[in-house]
């Protein structure tokens, strides 16, 4: 017979030991950590007065979608062991989209164009990348990064004043936004990567990079009024005509950082003697309408990336990830909301 | 006449206290992950995965030992309801050992993103790229894996229970070293 011991004692030893468990697992989920930036927060922070664009993505909502293919010229080599980078033809997959989280924001009204572009190789690896048409990020980390959303949507009219004064990287951003003229295509925009990413070569050796796609198309500056003459939606109609009358064509172009150059911090751009080699061509064959693409149920995530390439110390590509996981998460949850139209393959 | 097993085979028990380091590693890994956008959001998700399917291994290997080997009987003296409770919630644990892993690795390949456990090694998709299912295997991972987490402290609660207070060799029973 098993001897039963009494008292209150071992109840106690037992309720301390699970409790303490269950503790350390709600702090580590951050249940009473309300300061902690979590992924809910920051795309939470993204959303518009009326709310989120339910079914689309959290930022980026308003876009079209692309395949082509990418030709390496084997130049990359030297610098990253990545197969993207060896002489050949691979599949890419991309989505042209404006910097907004309102999918109806007219194309003159918002400052940021974006590409997200996914290629594959015969190898089974993926390269994902998600740049925008800015020189350089406005902000230095991505808490400042969330700081700006929630100063921008403040009621509070010294909200952007104080946020200026403590992240004065912002005034570049201004200056540029006030000043760079826009143009009349997405084929027009030269798209950068401003994170820093770590290249690794064949040897072992790690080069810090950043890299840029640079359109063949001949820009045409135009201003925010002489674009919004041409409509609401130009862009994405405009792309779709273009692309039908001929491909459309970006060198990529990577830049080899020198030592001392910033890599954490992508609202400072290197300066512009910095080697760039180009590797390639992206070639854009096809546009296809976002909701009924190819695009629409993955996401551009920075950091899938094939070996040979690989983050640095910059902060952004992680936050990103996480971010684009969680409006993932919720606008595959909200298909209803975004439906593919009727006919379309599923 | 032969004597009932007192103690699990020394393989149970050692698959045991491995999966318990690794599953509870992995619950803090998981909520841990998903409630930062910090850069050790990335080293989490790196190792999230690869443990992951290291545990579905294990939970194999276990089920089928568990099957070869069986279990010691429970005391003769254990209140009726408190037997239902420890064989449901050991069939729940099995399940949600297998379950979990399947599901993350679903939920990736309904997403399209790659499964990659370690550099350039990836595990093939095991589902169709769709939302409507990634969407409900996310939902699905994000609950059970607190519903696994509230199982294994009920677990430790029934296992302090019988060593502090019935101490009547159940808890003795997985946790000896003898090699026998």
């Amino acid at each position: 017979m098993p001897s039963a011991r009494s008292g209150l004692a071992p109840f106690v030893v037992i309720a301390v030991i699970v409790g303490a468990a269950g503790v350390a697992f709600a702090y580590t989920a951050g249940w009473f950590s309300p300061q902690r930036l979590t992924p809910e927060r920051l795309v939470a922070s993204l959303a518009p007065a009326k709310g989120p664009a339910l079914g689309y993505r959290r930022n980026h909502a308003k876009g079209v979608c692309f395949t082509g293919q990418f030709e390496a010229n084997g130049a990359g080599a030297e610098l990253s062991k990545a197969a993207v980078f060896k002489a050949g033809r691979y599949p890419a997959l991309g989505r042209f989209n404006l910097g907004s989280p309102d999918p109806d924001a007219p194309d003159s009204t918002v400052r940021t164009r974006g590409i997200g572009l996914r290629i594959a190789t015969p190898d089974g690896q993926q390269w994902r990348t998600a740049m925008i048409d800015l020189p350089f990020f406005p902000v230095a980390t991505p808490q400042a990064f969330y700081e700006l959303q929630l100063a921008q949507k403040s009621k509070d009219p010294e909200a952007m004043k104080r946020f200026a004064a403590a992240h004065p990287e912002i005034a570049a951003f201004g200056a540029w936004a006030g000043s760079a003229p826009f143009t009349t295509s997405y084929a027009q925009d030269r798209f950068n990567s401003l994170n820093s990413f770590i290249f690794t070569d064949r040897s072992g050796d790690d080069h810090p990079v950043r890299w840029s796609l640079i359109p063949a198309a001949q820009p045409m500056p135009v201003s925010a009024e002489e674009l919004a003459k041409l409509g609401p939606n130009h862009l994405e109609q405009e792309i779709a005509e273009r692309v039908q009358g001929a491909p459309q064509r970006w060198t990529l172009a990577v830049t080899l950082a020198n030592p001392g150059d910033p890599t954490a911090d992508p609202s400072k751009a290197w300066p512009g003697d910095r080697r760039t080699i180009e590797v390639g061509v992206l070639t854009v064959q096809q546009v296809e309408a976002d909701r009924d693409g190819p695009c629409r149920d993955i996401t551009f995530d920075p950091t899938v990336l094939p070996p040979g390439i690989r983050t640095s110390d910059d902060p952004f590509p992680a936050a990103r990830s996480s971010a684009y996981a969680k409006s993932y998460d919720s606008r595959t949850a909200e298909t209803r909301y975004f439906p593919r139209t009727a006919g379309a393959r599923p | 006449m032969i004597a009932a097993r007192t103690r699990f085979a020394p393989l149970q028990r050692l698959l045991h206290w491995l999966m318990a380091a690794c599953i509870l590693a992995m619950l803090f890994i998981g909520v841990g992950m998903v409630s930062t956008i910090a850069p050790k959001y990335l080293t989490l998700v790196s190792i999230h995965k690869p443990l992951g399917a290291t545990i579905l291994v294990l939970a194999l290997v276990r089920l089928g030992a568990r099957l070869r080997y069986g279990a010691p009987p429970l005391p003769a003296d254990l209140p009726e309801p408190l037997k239902l409770g420890a064989h449901l919630s050991h069939y729940a644990l099995y399940a949600l050992m297998i379950a979990m892993p399947l599901i993350g690795w679903g939920m990736l390949s309904a997403a399209d993103y790659p499964v990659v456990l370690y550099g350039g090694l990836h595990l093939p998709p095991i589902l169709p790229h769709s939302a409507s299912l990634h969407a409900l295997l996310w939902s699905a991972h994000f609950y059970l894996a607190f519903l696994f987490f509230a199982l294994i402290l009920l677990h430790l609660a029934a296992a302090l229970y019988h060593a502090l207070v019935r101490r009547d060799g159940v808890f003795q029973s997985m946790a000896s070293a003898s090699l026998d």
